[in-house]
């Protein structure tokens, strides 16, 4: 019996979700009186899993493994939990994670529950708290099969340090035939994204046109933020659709989000009400924003934000 | 080129969502459904195939006849025929299995649906349809080409896009940018008369053992009130962020 986590590492170097997943992991390994087991693919090295509860560290190391596939990656995470007997399998909500979960659990014939927020409340019959409804709602569910195989989502759980002394093992899994072929990968560099980041700046149509973005790109460098729209500025062609986020667009559950000339419709909110603290800019009080918000500041964001930046660098200067 | 797109019957985007029978149940009262937006992508992009590379699309998905309307407005917009499974859509695998079988039995070439749908949001079915069938598979599609038995694809990767080439037969789950918003289509008065001579045949569900239960649902907590801080004095709201909320 074990619980087994997936790690998932980019050019051998763990992701934060990585450890978040072991974290979490770990716990649920407690929950049941078992081991924890961590699956990790070419990543140089592995030791800081141990911090975090791993206690004992698969390793793959496979050139074919270099470029992410889904496929692959699925099977392997099969072959593991059956090696390891492993009841709960337990994935990132990554790109990639997002990707080959449900295949792992076809494979493994699993129930599945994605977006999951929570410890499960009970072990037997297994239930866990998960996200529903576009973030409008939650649900308990339970899942019925022998193995389960839940997705984290992101930040929700946090990482918490849990230093054991564990063992690592090469795995030399089969790896099974793909003829789908990635060809290249373009990735925007020396930016945050969305989906690491801890604090995310996000405007809308209040800010008039896209020549305006400069001071939002500017607070959001001062924060060390990533940059966001909302859909109508997206649909308008002011910025990227890798930048929409909200109920059809990406989802935001970062710690800090900050929604400038944005109304706050209700499919807005509910991409973004997963993150823990909202602040929101907007010259209407009466913007349905200030209802979901924890900070407010009714006024002018092209007054406010060349101010707010100035601040920010002084406070920056002063806490460094 | 034979194309099914997998359709989620949902509460409209702008809907309040309530529940009933002790928090037990989705409330659906009074609540309007629709083709899940995910989908729509998906559809859209298929009838682009239609018009300009001579494909079939046939739309199919598991429910009650309460789901009918919703492909009936698919058919509207331009599907040749429908499929309803006649089945609860217990679950997401549930769901997976009673489409497999339904993609086995019309030797489908590509197989588009949206990644996720809006109400139960597992964005499990197609991966899951993908492995059941061992078909090619690209989550978080937005753009696709077809030429003779050869898709390029592009997926959203986190910062990023991958593109990607694969023989049919190909599973899709798409969404923005796989059609662009302005794309999406209304269907038209000529569509809807012509929607209702188009054939929507019914499947019996081959009964699927349920491999997940929802046992509770509960709403976002209520929030506190918004503090709200004047524009003149900033440096209380980097206060507030910094000392209250941690979280610069």
């Amino acid at each position: 019996m074990s619980v087994l986590v997936f790690a998932e590492s980019s050019e051998g170097k763990f992701k934060k979700t990585a450890l978040e997943v072991t974290s979490y992991g770990k716990k649920v390994a407690e929950q049941l009186g078992t081991n924890l087991v961590v699956l990790t693919m070419n990543s140089s090295d592995s030791s800081i899993l141990f911090n975090y509860g791993a206690e004992k560290i698969l390793t793959v190391t496979n050139d074919a493994l270099k470029i992410f596939n889904a496929k692959l990656v699925a099977n392997i995470v099969k072959q593991a939990a059956e090696k390891e007997s492993s009841q709960v399998v337990i994935i990132d909500s990554n790109a990639n994670g997002l990707y080959f979960a449900p295949m792992a659990a076809a494979n493994l014939n699993a129930g599945f529950a994605s977006n999951v927020i929570a410890l499960p409340s009970v072990t037997s019959p297994f239930t866990v708290k998960r996200k529903t409804f576009s973030n409008k709602a939650f649900n308990n569910t339970q899942i019925l099969t022998d193995v389960k195989v839940i997705s984290l989502a992101k930040n929700a759980f946090g990482l918490v340090e849990n230093k054991v002394s564990g063992t690592t093992e090469e795995f030399s899994p089969v790896l099974v035939d793909s003829n789908l072929v990635s060809t290249s990968i373009e990735q925007t560099s020396g930016k945050v994204t969305i989906a690491d980041a801890d604090i995310v700046v996000s405007a809308g149509r209040g800010l008039k046109g896209p020549e305006n973005w400069g001071m939002i790109e500017e607070l959001a460098s001062v924060l060390g933020a990533a940059t966001a729209c909302s859909k109508p500025v997206s649909d308008l062609g002011w910025r990227p659709h890798g930048e929409h986020v909200g109920q059809t667009g990406k989802p935001v559950s970062s710690n800090l989000y900050i929604a400038i000339g944005i109304s706050g419709a209700i499919q807005h909110l509910a991409g973004v009400n997963s993150s823990k603290v909202k602040v929101v800019i907007n010259t209407d009080p009466e913007a349905p924003f200030f209802k979901a918000a924890d900070y407010g500041i009714v006024g002018d964001a092209f007054e406010v934000v060349p101010k707010l930046i100035e601040k920010l660098k002084e406070f920056k200067a002063n806490n460094a | 080129m034979k194309i099914l797109v997998c359709i989620s019957h949902v509460p409209d985007t702008t809907s309040k969502i309530n529940f009933a029978e002790n928090d037990s149940k989705f409330d659906s009262n009074g609540v309007q459904f629709v083709i899940n937006p995910y989908d729509e992508f998906a559809l859209t992009r298929a009838m682009w195939f239609k018009e300009k590379q001579g494909a079939t699309v046939t739309v199919a998905t598991v429910g009650n006849a309460a789901t009918e309307p919703t492909l009936r407005k698919a058919l509207a917009i331009g599907a040749d025929d429908a499929i309803r499974v006649n089945a609860e859509a217990l679950d997401g695998f549930t769901v997976a299995k009673e489409l497999a079988e339904v993609i086995k039995n019309g030797s489908y070439d590509l197989v588009l649906a949206g990644k996720e749908s809006i109400d139960y949001n597992g964005g499990m079915v197609p991966a899951m349809l993908a492995t059941l069938l061992d078909f090619n598979f690209v989550n978080a599609c937005i753009g696709l080409e077809i030429e003779g038995d050869k898709a390029t694809i592009s997926r959203e990767i986190d910062g990023g896009k991958e593109m990607l080439e694969a023989k049919l037969p190909l599973i899709i789950a798409g969404q923005k940018g796989l059609v662009e918003e302005k794309d999406l289509r209304i269907p038209n008065m000529r569509g809807i008369m012509m929607a209702r001579q188009k054939p929507l045949t019914i499947v019996e569900s081959s009964n699927g053992k349920a491999t997940t239960s929802i046992v509770s649902f509960e709403k976002q907590p209520a929030k506190s009130a918004c503090k709200l801080v004047s524009a003149d004095n900033l440096d209380e709201l980097i206060g507030l962020l910094h000392n209250e909320a941690k979280v610069i």
